[in-house]
This record gives C-alpha cells, sequence and structure tokens, in this order.
C-alpha cells in the first residue's frame, strides 16, 4: 500500500527466507537499540495515487496565476513552444544519471555536446560546461575560476543581480576572497580606481537588473589592463541581438538559461550556463563533453578532463560540482533548435520593442518617468507615485507589475505580451495615478 | 549519428511567433550583434526525430536494471512528473506577492515537516539544487556557528578516506583544511584515529552512514559524542539515507546538520545529471545560519547569506512531496526494509555465484565486490566485467569506488527491483564470470552490441575537442 | 626502464638536473609507466616560489591526479609550454620532456643517485 514495490509481500517474505531471516529487524542488527525507532514516524499513513493527486492539485490551485506578467528580476516570461516541454520529458532522458557509461549513453552525451556547442555559439567563446545549478552559482563559479594566488579580490558590479550578488558573496565567504562592490552610476556600473593588481576579476551583468546596457568593451578593456579577468553575467534570450560577451572581450560568460524554455516554477529548477576562452577551459567546473573516437573508429562523445574534478581531485578540486541540471540544459538546446537563429532574434527584438513601447506609454502618465537616461535592453524602471497601489491595481485584473525599486517599479516586458495586455496594463496604471 | 548542426540547412525552421504588433524599437549599433549565433536551422518534425534517436541511445532506469551504487537509482513515479506539470506550480514567478504564492509555501511547509521527521531534524532549507550544493552550504553552517562564537580556530574538517569526492571538495571550497580519517580493516571509521585526529581545530565531521561501503557504523553515537567533546559538529550526507528511513533518525545519532538527495532517496529522477535537489537540516541552535535570499526576504542577521537565486528547485520538491505522502509512515520504513532486503539479496547470490563481496556479511542498502582475485587470477578487471553488463542490458554498478576497494564494483538495486530481475542479474553476472575463466579476451573487447565500442578518453582529454567545429564558409 | 647516470632522483619519483645554477626538473620513466597516459600537466608560473617536497603542479591521466613533488626550493625560471599542448611527451620522452626549471636555489630534498634510484624502484615494484 502506498508504495511503488513491486514484489508482492509473499516474494518478498521468501527473500528474507532465502536470507535465513524471518523479517526486516535482522536486517538493522548494527543499529544501536537506543536509535532504532519503536514507533513509525509521525507523519501521515500511505494514500493512494489518487489521493495524492487531489491533495497536490488542491495546493496547486491556491496559487494565483497572473495571465499578464510584466515582472522579471531574474525570471523572464518567454513563450515556451509545445515542442520543447513535450520533447524533454522522454522518459529515457528524464530517469537516466550522469552518463557515466559512454557506450550506453551516447544520447545524453551528444546533447550536451550540442548544448556546449549552443551557449559557444551564444556567447562567442570557445568551451562551455554540461551546466551549474543556476545563473547566480554559475557567476560565484566563475569568479572562482579566476582566483589566482596573487589576485584575490573580486569586483562586483552593484548593478547586477541582488541574488547573485548575494550569491557570490556567500561563495566567497567560503573560500576567503575578497569582494568589492563598484557603485552605480546613472544606473550602470562605476569601475573607476577600483582595479588593480590584486584584483582577479570583474564581473558586470549586461543588460544589468535595472535592464541598462553596460559597456562590456569598456570594462573588458579596463579589467585586462590591470592583468584581470572580465566575467559577464548575461541573458541568453537577448544574445540573437546583443554582441555575444566573447566578442566584446570576456574571459568568461555566465548566465541564467531559464528564458530558453524554462517555466517560471516558482524559482527553479532553472539552468546555470558557463562559457570560457579558451585559456580557461581547464578552469571550468562541472561535466565537460568531448568529441572522441571509439574502437571502431567512429565518433564518439564522453565526459572529459575528469581529473579536474572533485570524484578524482577531492580536497584538491576548484569545485564540488556534481549533479547538475542536465534535463535543464537538453530543454534549453530543444529551444534553441526549434527556435533557431531567426527565432531567438525575434525573440530579442520582440521583448525589446515591446519593452519600449511600455515604457513610452507608461512615460506619458504624468509622474511617471524613466530613471536612468542610458539605452536598455527588455527591463527598465520607471519612478511613479504609490508604486504599491499601482501594484495592487494591477494584481486585481490578473496582471504582475514591476517589481518595487524604492519609489519605483522595475517592468519587463517579452514577446509573450500582446498590445493589448501591454496597453491594459498602461491604462490600470494611469487610472491609478490619475485618481 | 548526426549532430543537430549536421541536419540543419539554410532557410529551414519554425513559425513560432506572430509579427511584431508595437513599433520596431532600433538598438544603438554599438551593442548590436555582427555575427549571428549559428543555431540550427530545423522543422519541428526533424527536430522531432533527432531527439527521439538520442532518447534511444540513452539508457533510463525505463530501460533496464540500474544498480548504480550510491545513486539510489529507484524507479521514478509518473505522478511526481504530472504533479511537476500542472500550470499552478509552472507558471508562478518567484517574486510575486505572498498572497498569491500560498500553495508554493504549503509545499515547502509540508516537505520540510515531513523530511524533518524522516531525519530528526528542526528545519531545513530547500535552496541548494543538489547534493554537493547542500554540503557546501552545510558546512558553511558549521563555519559560520564557530565563527559567532568567536572560535575562529576551527579550520578543519575530517572526512573518512571511504567518503565521495565531494565531501573533501565541499570542504575545501567553505575553506576548510581536509584530514582523512582511515577504516579500519571491516570497513568502518577507526575510532582511535578519529580521536587521534580530533583537537581544537575540529570544525567537524563529515559521515555517511550507512557509509559508502554499505554498512552501518555501529559505533556511530561513539563517533558523534568524540567529535562533539572536542567541540566539532557532525555532518551527515544523506547520500545513503534510503537504507534507514523510518528505521533510524540521523538526528538521534548525534547528527547536527545532513544534507538529502531528493533526486535519490524521494524518487525523483535524475534528468541525465540534474536536476536535484540537496535540502539541508539544521538542529535548532543552527536555524539563526540558515540562508536567506536578497529579494525574497527572511535570514537573519546571523544567515551565511545564500547559495543560489530564489527559493529552492522548486519543482523537485514537488515530486519528492507527491512520492513522500503516497508512501507515508509505513510506507517509508518498508521502502528501506526492501532496499536492504534486495541488496542482501543480491549480494548473496553474487557470492554463490563466485564473486567476492570487499566486506562479508550483511550490508545495508549497497555493497561493494571486489574483482581484485579475478584481475590476478584472468586479467579480466572490473571495468571489464561492467562493460560486459552493458551487452546483457543492464547499467553497471559503480566501478573504482570506494577508492580503499581495489577494483570495486558498488552494486545498489534499490527497492523497486523484483527478485526476478536480481536472479537475472545474478544469472548474467555469473555467466560473466564463467567467460572470464573461459575467454578472458572476449571480456576485454566488451561491450559489442552497443551502438559504439569502448571509446579512447585519452585522446579526448589530451586534445578535447568539446564543442562542433562549423564548416568554414 | 631507463635510469641516465647523469640525474639524481627523488623517492616520489622526479629527476633533477643541475646546469649552472639552474635545476631542471622531469618526472622519470618509472613514474610515467606508472601513471599511464598522461592527459595534462598543471605547471606552475614563473617566478613562482617552490619548496622542496611540497607540490610544484600535477600530471592528469584520464582517471587520477598525482602531484608532482618539488625535489628542490627555489623560484621557477621557466615551464615547459610544449606540454601543455602536447602532454604525451611526458610518456613518449621522459627525460626530454622536462616540466620546470628552478633558479635561486637554497634546499634539496634527499636525493638519490641513478644506482640508489634503480633499488628504489626496484623496492616499489617488489
Amino acid at each position: 500500500m502506498g508504495g511503488y514495490l513491486p514484489a508482492a509481500e509473499a516474494e518478498r517474505a521468501a527473500q528474507y527466507a532465502a536470507l535465513g531471516l524471518d523479517g526486516p529487524t535482522g536486517l538493522y542488527r548494527d543499529v544501536p537499540d537506543s536509535v532504532y525507532l519503536k514507533e513509525p514516524l509521525h507523519m501521515p499513513e500511505p494514500k493512494s495515487e489518487l489521493e495524492v493527486r487531489r491533495i497536490l492539485e488542491g495546493l496547486a490551485e491556491q496559487n494565483v496565476r497572473f495571465r499578464t506578467i510584466l515582472r522579471g528580476a531574474g525570471a523572464y516570461d518567454h513563450y515556451i513552444p509545445a515542442a520543447v516541454s513535450r520533447i524533454a520529458a522522454k522518459e529515457a532522458f528524464v530517469t537516466a544519471y550522469t552518463p557515466y557509461q559512454a557506450e550506453i549513453s551516447q544520447g545524453v552525451l551528444q546533447s550536451i555536446f550540442e548544448f556546449q556547442t549552443m551557449i559557444c555559439e551564444l556567447t562567442g567563446l570557445d568551451a562551455a560546461n554540461a551546466s551549474v545549478y543556476d545563473g547566480a552559482s554559475a557567476a560565484a563559479e566563475a569568479v572562482a575560476m579566476c582566483k589566482e594566488r596573487k589576485r584575490t579580490r573580486a569586483v562586483i558590479a552593484a548593478a547586477a543581480h541582488p541574488d547573485v550578488i548575494a550569491t557570490i558573496q556567500t561563495y566567497c565567504f567560503g573560500s576567503g576572497t575578497e569582494v568589492v562592490l563598484a557603485p552605480v552610476k546613472d544606473g550602470v556600473t562605476d569601475l573607476t580606481g577600483l582595479l588593480d593588481d590584486a584584483t582577479a576579476c570583474v564581473y558586470i551583468q549586461h543588460p544589468n537588473f535595472f535592464g541598462q546596457l553596460e559597456d562590456l568593451r569598456g570594462f573588458a578593456e579596463a579589467a585586462h589592463a590591470a592583468g584581470a579577468k572580465l566575467i559577464a553575467g548575461v541573458n541568453p534570450a537577448t544574445l540573437g541581438v546583443l554582441e555575444s560577451p566573447g566578442a566584446c572581450g570576456a574571459d568568461i560568460a555566465v548566465g541564467e538559461g531559464q528564458p530558453l524554455g524554462l517555466p517560471l516554477a516558482w524559482g527553479g529548477p532553472y539552468l546555470g550556463f558557463m562559457a570560457a576562452a579558451q585559456p580557461l577551459m581547464r578552469r571550468l567546473p562541472g561535466r565537460i563533453v568531448g568529441e572522441t573516437t571509439d574502437s571502431r573508429g567512429e565518433r564518439a562523445f564522453v565526459l572529459t578532463m575528469q581529473a579536474r574534478e572533485q570524484h578524482i581531485r577531492r580536497e584538491k578540486a576548484s569545485s564540488n560540482v556534481c549533479s547538475n541540471e542536465a534535463l535543464c540544459a537538453l530543454t534549453a538546446s530543444i529551444y534553441l533548435s526549434l527556435m533557431g537563429r531567426s527565432g531567438l532574434r525575434q525573440v530579442g527584438e520582440q521583448s525589446h520593442a515591446k519593452a519600449h513601447y511600455l515604457a513610452e506609454e507608461l512615460c506619458q502618465i504624468p509622474g511617471v518617468s524613466l530613471r536612468y537616461p542610458g539605452p536598455f535592453f527588455h527591463e527598465f524602471v520607471t519612478d511613479l507615485p504609490q508604486p504599491r497601489k499601482v501594484l495592487s491595481a494591477l494584481e486585481e485584473q490578473g496582471i504582475l507589475g514591476g517589481w518595487v525599486l524604492g519609489d519605483g517599479l522595475l517592468w519587463c516586458a517579452t514577446e509573450k505580451q500582446t498590445k493589448e495586455q501591454l496597453d491594459e496594463a498602461v491604462s490600470i496604471v494611469k487610472e491609478v495615478l490619475g485618481k | 549519428m548526426k549532430l543537430i548542426f549536421e541536419r540543419s540547412r539554410p532557410g529551414r525552421g519554425n513559425d513560432i511567433l506572430p509579427p511584431l504588433d508595437v513599433p520596431a524599437a532600433p538598438l544603438p549599433e554599438e551593442y548590436r550583434r555582427k555575427a549571428p549565433p549559428r543555431l540550427p536551422e530545423i522543422g519541428e518534425s526533424d527536430l522531432s526525430r533527432h531527439y527521439q534517436a538520442l532518447s534511444r541511445r540513452a539508457f533510463g532506469v525505463c530501460d533496464g536494471f540500474y544498480p548504480l551504487g550510491s545513486c539510489t537509482m529507484k524507479y521514478n513515479p509518473k505522478l511526481g512528473e504530472e504533479m511537476a506539470s500542472l500550470p499552478g506550480f509552472t507558471g508562478i514567478h518567484p517574486l510575486q506577492p505572498i498572497q498569491t504564492i500560498l500553495g508554493c509555501q504549503k509545499v515547502i511547509t509540508q516537505a520540510e515537516y515531513l523530511l524533518c521527521e524522516v531525519t530528526g531534524m528542526d528545519a531545513m532549507t530547500f535552496q541548494p539544487a543538489a547534493g554537493a550544493h547542500g554540503e557546501f552550504t552545510g558546512l558553511l553552517l558549521i563555519k559560520a556557528y564557530h565563527h559567532s562564537r568567536g572560535d575562529t580556530g576551527r579550520t578543519v574538517i575530517l572526512v573518512p578516506d571511504s567518503a565521495h569526492g565531494t565531501n573533501p571538495a565541499s570542504a575545501a571550497m567553505a575553506g576548510f583544511t581536509v584530514k582523512n580519517i582511515p577504516s579500519t580493516p571491516e570497513g568502518l571509521v577507526d575510532l582511535e584515529a578519529l580521536k587521534a585526529a580530533c583537537g581544537p581545530d575540529t570544525a567537524g565531521l563529515m559521515l555517511t552512514n550507512p557509509n559508502t561501503v554499505g554498512l552501518f557504523e555501529r559505533d556511530i553515537l561513539d563517533i558523534t559524542a568524540i567529535v562533539h567533546e572536542a567541540g566539532g559538529l557532525v555532518y551527515y550526507d544523506g547520500a545513503n539515507l534510503n537504507a534507514i528511513m523510518g528505521v533510524a533518525r540521523p538526528g538521534d545519532m548525534g547528527f547536527d546538520v545532513c544534507h538529502l538527495n531528493l533526486h535519490k532517496t524521494f524518487a525523483t529522477p535524475h534528468g541525465g545529471g540534474g536536476p536535484g535537489s540537496g535540502p539541508v537540516g539544521v538542529k535548532e541552535f543552527l536555524i539563526p545560519f540558515l540562508p536567506g535570499s536578497a529579494l525574497g526576504g527572511y535570514g537573519g542577521e546571523q544567515s551565511i547569506g545564500q547559495v543560489r537565486a530564489f527559493h529552492a528547485n522548486f519543482l523537485v520538491v514537488v515530486r519528492a512531496l507527491a512520492y513522500l505522502l503516497r508512501l507515508g509512515n509505513a510506507g517509508i520504513a518498508e521502502a528501506a526494509h526492501t532496499a536492504v532486503l534486495n541488496a542482501n539479496y543480491l549480494k548473496q547470490k553474487l557470492e554463490e555465484a563466485g564473486y567476492t563481496a570487499a566486506f562479508p556479511g550483511l550490508c545495508m542498502h549497497e555493497f561493494v565486490l571486489t574483482l581484485e582475485g579475478l584481475k590476478k587470477e584472468t586479467g579480466v578487471s572490473a571495468l571489464d566485467a561492467a562493460k560486459a553488463m552493458l551487452d546483457a542490458g543492464i547499467h553497471p554498478p559503480t566501478m573504482y569506488f570506494p577508492l580503499i576497494v581495489h577494483e570495486a564494483l558498488m552494486f545498489e538495486p534499490t527497492e523497486t527491483e523484483t527478485p526476478d530481475t536480481l536472479d537475472e542479474a545474478a544469472a548474467v553476472l555469473a555467466e560473466i564470470l564463467r567467460r572470464a575463466k573461459e575467454n578472458p579476451e572476449a571480456l576485454h573487447a566488451a561491450p559489442v552490441t552497443t551502438v559504439i565500442g569502448r571509446p579512447d578518453e585519452t585522446a579526448a582529454a589530451r586534445r578535447p575537442v568539446v564543442r562542433y567545429a562549423f564548416p568554414e564558409g | 626502464m631507463n635510469i641516465p647516470d647523469e640525474l639524481r632522483y627523488t623517492k616520489s619519483h622526479e629527476w633533477l638536473k643541475e646546469e649552472d645554477g639552474i635545476y631542471t626538473v622531469g618526472l622519470t620513466d618509472f613514474a610515467q609507466h606508472a601513471l599511464g597516459d598522461i592527459v595534462f600537466v598543471n605547471l606552475p608560473q614563473e617566478g613562482d616560489p617552490l619548496t622542496a617536497g611540497e607540490a610544484l603542479g600535477d600530471v592528469e591521466s584520464v582517471k587520477a591526479v598525482s602531484d608532482v613533488i618539488s625535489p628542490v626550493s627555489g623560484v621557477v625560471k621557466a615551464v615547459n609550454e610544449e606540454l601543455l599542448d602536447n602532454p604525451a611527451l611526458v610518456n613518449e620522452d621522459p627525460y626530454g620532456a622536462w616540466l620546470v626549471q628552478v633558479e635561486e636555489v637554497s634546499d634539496e630534498e634527499e636525493l638519490l643517485d641513478a644506482a640508489a634510484y634503480e633499488a628504489h624502484c626496484a623496492g616499489e615494484e617488489g
């Protein structure tokens, strides 16, 4: 009852008998009596599938799904084509382990090789890994890649996502790396006077948390002049349109892959991707798939450069990452293949255009203005009176408005919202502020 | 087979999006991409066949017996998949107002209650995305605890020499020095060596129990007491909890902090490497140090900060909750009993077939064979035997781990296998042993029925090709 | 087993050659044979200080990594960059494929001559 045990009770009794035991107690003779549980755990009795389904469906119904989402701030509501989730749900993909046995895992290995290639193409860099947990942990791992004996300080843009900054700080608390925040000036990063010969790396998010475009090329030059590495945090949905971080001079690019076909899902599972220029390839953490040949001379794929990793290098490994987000990486690969180069460009262009339309319409309302003067991509900050009142009014109509930033809101638009949806939101804001 | 890039042809693709319905907005030229990313151009029908072909070249729990030791490859119930794809969960933005996410919160609080009950812990964080991530988080909690008391000289984490590589790697990432504790010939922690290693610099000990050779550390109460007396904390690596859930609890054994692998013990699938979920449970005195979230609030003054963006690998927690509710109190214990039963049943069959267990007697949920003798006798290694299993449609056990056993093969059959499957696997392995003695050359050549033969891993590592090279022009 | 007479050796299987105050370090034939196919060599940077008896870098095979122990204390004068592209040289020509050159040498580990090293290797093989 309640479990997934395929063997009948009589069969299990026969197994116990084969071992000379009359039941489970004999299996646990090494467990000290004082910790051996004498009573069942204080939790519910076993339930049927139908009962559990009712419970979880009931919980899902207690959430509110907004029909229009104008909030990004690290998680983006893009359209997910039907084929993406259907194909990614194939049972062999879902239930396989890490592809240790290459001979029966070519499908998983090839899918990762294809993912690595797509990430290299998006970022304009030479090598990518098979993924890490999310964009924030990817950024923290990238910072760890750059640390050298004489370079132990990381300069992190304060204009990056707050969760990313906090995650970098946590990892650096572990490793004893000094973190210096580069201030925000007019909505973009100001590195003036922060780089020296103890600086290991500079982390810049582009577009940044406020949606503003950063001067990646300039920061790459500044970092390299000081002998430091530039890590670019990028949004992959922008990279059909924005110049690649590699072409701008970044040494490492990382980011959150959620916009590539993964649902919002209250924050996870998402997908951290990492790519690096050739000289840093062997410092990448986690699984990396390589191409080789098999005993018959045919093309084959394997997990490679494993001597970097924890299961071989143990305490000398630069990262402990073991499990990653392989199924999310597969999902992103399917998304990128289905959308193709023109589809990804359209996602970028339309998100950019719709955000600019929304910004323009909002700024027609008296009291609403853009906070920062520079160019933005698909997120922007408006100052406006009573942001919380505005949000409540939007929420009543099934619209999730921007994220509160002081006396303003950080808005986001993607290709998914229609002009009518944007117009509706604007008219609600107008009505609230007109009162 | 072809790579998806080799199936691509210029001009192919799919109309997914409608035309733009607002005025186009020009991007300043200096930010505009010069060369487009060379993503595939492929129709949906070809794409569907490409991934179908890839999935046929993958091996999941759905394809056959998967006794991969220390990975707990149990059946992944389909109910979990359906519940994790409910729009009421998938469509929720991580930064929605609190009154609109009551369902998500209840999923987390219910999972926290149930998992704390299983482990004997007082609170749990769901931020960690995998077991190793949980280890790192737990070690930072230990570090923050010592620092909060001004006890900054505790810089050493003790790790048994049989431990998973993640343990020492996580300790190093958290800024600790690692000291290895040897195992006794019986495969257990050497208490005298542990006592000798403990001192004023001890921050803590990391331990799996049952340990990585599949034995329950029967001196566990002494072990945790020794570390506590030295002022250290004890970390439970939950990799092997499947053997004892509902039977005994880490919290009752003296562990202060633990992580769980929802993608092992609680039946959520591995996805070819992830996503997992590695929640970390703590005793009450460590609660103030638990992670918070920059945008999500919570996390007190003493919090270690956060280890990822937002809250959790939430959909993995949904699957685990479905599993926990299905099994309930009796089902959880019965799953553990059956996991241990199946391991002992298979171990006995293999010993009868002529294999040598690294450690005699009853095991927990997994056991280790050593093929050292066979290799000396016939030249057939653990690798050869594993590769021969591929030809029989069985996923090999974990090879060459733990490091303290030579020519190791580590089997973990799990509770979701019938005795028929175990009997068949034992017969396959008996046949491999017979062939090893009669015709070792044939085993060096295995596998022969798979889509590729043994790959050249040396060439792959010497000259890494980690991305497709597009033809010029 | 190739053990050139003119070199000196460590018990951890590095060889050492001194010429005009420059000390050249490599891995022995015994070492490369025991390690199997070497796939990557991690070397220090020029100017890095080395301490006798401590790791100066490591060599990777497919499934293992082994520290290279510095036989001397000093400062890295040069590293053999060729090995970064072609680590197989360590297998093919262990006494030609040097790893690092060290200057400003201040201290040495206990070193063996060829005969003593050969006896040491025979003991390890036994």
